[in-house]
């Protein structure tokens, strides 16, 4: 079994961890009946101005709020710095490997990278073989999903390189925490994350096909009101300004692509698509999609239209490849990786399959390519059935998992039904890369277990969310 | 703009219009419904409100009989019905979602807020005070709605095209308030006649909101005539054929400003509006009221086309 939890506002002998200092206070002397006051309120922020988001399967909650916890969670300016540079470094080793690639291959050569893991994946896209996106930058918006085990280690748990969701829950927490708690607020230096809109503004400017005019039309591509995360859509679009369209509202003439106004045809420049790669262009990919639109791709490499992320970026990030990324930063950088990858076996080898399947009971079993916390086996807290159903599954088709120790996710203070108590948490920080520069908001969204013991922080599947505080010093 | 949002902010207004008149219809039904049967005789207000809403072949072929109970099940409730109470909030707020970006915060708030309200309103039968009292919620969703658009928009296309769904719907419904009871409407100088009569014609002023306004324009007891001359021809009424044709036009010719070019949406609208201008009350009625208002209610459709075609598509 894993090491003691450690938590991020009381150590083990009862003291408070500085950063935490002013809240704990706060918290020992704030009535009862006041959070209870103030969790209403949120909630009935949040339903008002609409956000919620949609669970696939559950067609009662078409649309649910994800559960709110109004108790912040704290990271110091040293932490932030070092975690910042190490997300720069691995964003720029992801570029680089995708990149490589779909070019010149150059780590399948060194033989770093096995063959298959890249050709054999079903997100390569030999469409993009030998074609660079505008400026040759792949994954211009990236989600890290970082845990934390002790006071100075974070581990890397998953890249997100194709469309990391969630950041809208990072932008309406504050601004609900900052409505809610103004008093919390002036006793912190809180470093702001409202500029997220304004960089990624910037981020997407720089990044217009060279053939568009000094003014680049700029929108957001949804697959439309019934995806699940469509609020963040809208208020992503809203925020930067930009018009949010349908496939339907866009068409291809002549390599070039327009939208259709009110006034007629207007040229689109840059597409920040919310949109997996299958069905952006029904030509190319999967002939039925009906949210992409015809014509896409081949304007795509004429060069004439930016897609945010480029097409195929998830061949860099399935968990697979995730075993790599050590490896992976060595070769293209020639640095030691600054953020920790979690120790992963990989069924594929006949090895590491032999030791997972001895000890099922202690490891987390993962999906490669699932997501959402779908597909996934939690040793420790998992039923014998559940242990026995995983065995076969990896017996079968050993090369579809990896398996990882059950790490002591860090836990932070949350308020539920029993009143504050330890809760598991991550982080998502997000990484825009530009062609100007790398911009990252200081924190991301936090996500927390709200179950007693559970690890999985997933939305879909219960999880809830924290504002994340990085203090300035 | 997307022509798609422009499309969907047209039919949102459409929608909260259309539960607000169907509100004002209902009200009006009730009351009249309530009248001792000494007046009523032999007419049937809930079937009249069927007609007046222009649901009445997709209601009989559901329902045996207009009365209460059926009229607001299905003018309210039904999901079969495309243009019930329910589905039109459900549309509106569908939209509204699909276009949030181009709506304030109060607009989105006033309709969400209707259609959070509403799912918690169990499908139940509304009779008596409790019908009152939902109707006069959903005439103050469209007021709320309607209020926040005025009061926090930005006067550019956005709020010509969500204007443009409102008037179109507004004087498509005044024109068939007036159509279900043209009968009554008869060219005659004389005052109203029995009892019966007075709560009609009170009952259409009800409908578009101008007991009062009649009074105050034309300073007599009810007379048929002027009743359609208020409704048909005055531009002082917010309800009147001519009022909305008067914003109609200059929320066309807005657009055409903006963008540089006018179409056949701005030519049809004029014509319609001169049509009015010039028109006197005395002649209608010898052209036939009913023909009047069928031909109509026929150019009013023959706009939303047009500006279907011209914008939206």
């Amino acid at each position: 079994m894993p090491a003691a939890t450690f938590d991020e506002m009381t150590l083990p002998d009862g003291s408070v961890r500085e950063a935490y200092g002013q809240l704990a206070e706060w918290l020992s002397t704030a009535p009862a009946d006041l959070l209870d006051y103030r969790v209403k309120e949120a909630e009935l922020l949040f339903r008002r101005i609409g956000i919620t988001f949609a669970v696939y399967g559950d067609a009662q909650a078409q649309e649910r709020l994800i559960p709110f916890d109004i108790i912040p969670r704290i990271l110091t300016n040293p932490e932030w710095v070092t975690l910042k540079a190490g997300l720069e470094q691995r964003v720029k080793a992801l570029n680089m490997y995708i990149s490589d690639v779909y070019g010149k291959r150059e780590i399948l050569k060194a033989g770093i990278v096995p063959n298959e893991l890249v050709f054999q994946n079903a997100a390569f896209r030999p469409e993009m073989a030998g074609k660079a996106p505008p400026h040759d930058l792949w994954v211009h918006i990236a989600g890290i999903d970082i845990v934390r085990v002790d006071a100075e280690t974070f581990y890397v748990l998953e890249d997100n390189a194709r469309t990391p969701s969630g950041v809208s829950y990072m932008l309406e927490n504050r601004e609900v925490m900052i409505r809610l708690f103004p008093e919390l607020f002036s006793r912190h230096r809180v470093a702001p994350v409202e500029r997220y809109a304004d960089e990624l503004l910037a981020t997407l400017r720089s990044i217009a096909p060279r053939s568009s005019s000094s003014e680049p039309t700029i929108v957001l591509l949804t697959p439309g009101v019934y995806n699940s995360a469509y609020y963040e859509h809208s208020f992503l679009a809203d925020k930067l300004g930009i018009e949010l369209v349908e496939g339907r509202d866009l068409f291809v003439r002549d390599d070039v692509v327009y939208m259709r106004t009110t006034e007629g045809p207007k040229r689109v420049d840059v597409i920040y698509r919310r949109l997996d790669d299958e069905f952006l262009d029904p030509l190319v990919f999967r002939p039925d999609s009906a949210l992409g639109v015809p014509g896409l791709v081949s304007a795509y490499h004429a060069g004439n239209v930016t897609l945010t992320n480029a097409i195929g970026t998830g061949v860099a990030d399935d968990k697979a490849i995730y075993s790599y990324m050590p490896e992976i930063i060595r070769f293209y950088l020639g640095t030691e990786p600054l953020l920790k990858n979690v120790p992963t076996h990989r069924c594929r080898e006949p090895e590491a399959l032999k030791y997972v399947l001895d000890h099922l009971e202690e490891l987390v079993v993962k999906e490669v390519h699932g997501s959402g916390g779908y597909g996934m086996l939690v040793g420790p807290h998992a039923t014998k059935e559940q242990i026995e159903l995983f065995r076969a599954k990896l017996n079968a088709s050993p090369a579809g998992f990896i398996a990882q120790p059950t790490l002591a996710l860090s836990t932070c203070p949350t308020y539920v039904d029993q009143g504050v108590a330890p809760r598991h948490v991550d982080l998502r920080p997000f990484v825009l890369t530009g062609t100007d520069e790398v911009r990252i908001v200081p924190g991301g969204l936090t996500r927390v277990a709200m179950k007693e013991g559970s690890l999985v922080v997933n939305s879909s599947q219960g999880g809830g969310t924290k504002d994340t505080w990085v203090l300035d010093t | 703009m997307l022509s798609r949002t422009a499309d969907n902010l047209f039919w949102l207004s459409r929608y909260v219009e259309r539960a607000e008149s169907l509100a004002r219809i209902l009200e009006t039904t009730q009351r009249l419904a309530a009248l001792p049967s000494a007046y009523g005789g032999k007419t049937n207000e809930w079937e009249s409100a069927v007609e007046t809403a222009g649901v009445a072949p997709a209601f009989f072929s559901k329902h045996e009989e207009a009365n209460n109970e059926t009229v607001v099940s299905y003018l309210v409730f039904d999901r079969d019905n495309p243009s019930s109470i329910l589905n039109c909030f459900e549309t509106a707020r569908h939209n509204a979602r699909s276009v949030r970006t181009a709506l304030t915060m109060e607009m989105w708030e006033a309709i969400n807020g209707a259609w959070l309200e509403l799912r918690r309103t169990p499908d139940r039968k509304l009779a008596g005070e409790e019908l009152t009292r939902f109707l006069g919620w959903v005439k103050e969703i469209g007021l709320r709605f309607d209020g926040s658009a005025s009061r926090t928009m930005l006067r550019n296309d956005i709020y010509d095209f969500s204007r443009l769904g409102m008037l179109l719907e507004r004087a498509d419904n005044t024109a068939r308030i007036l159509d279900v009871k043209y009968h009554l409407l008869l060219p005659d100088e004389g005052e109203v006649g029995g009892g019966l009569d007075y709560y009609q014609w009170s009952a259409i002023l009800r409908a578009v909101s101008a007991v009062t306004s009649y009074h105050w324009v034309y300073r007599q007891s009810l007379k048929p005539w002027l009743v359609a001359d208020l409704l048909i021809l005055n531009d002082q009424l917010p309800r009147s054929l001519a009022a909305c044709y008067g914003q109609l036009v200059r929320h066309l010719d807005e657009l055409a400003r903006a963008y540089g070019r006018q179409g056949p949406a701005q030519r049809l609208a004029r014509a319609t509006r001169s049509g009015l201008e010039n028109a006197e009350i005395k002649q209608i009625f010898q052209g036939g009221l009913h023909e009047f208002i069928t031909s109509f209610i026929c150019d009013n459709n023959r706009l939303g086309l047009a500006i279907h075609e011209q914008y939206l598509a």
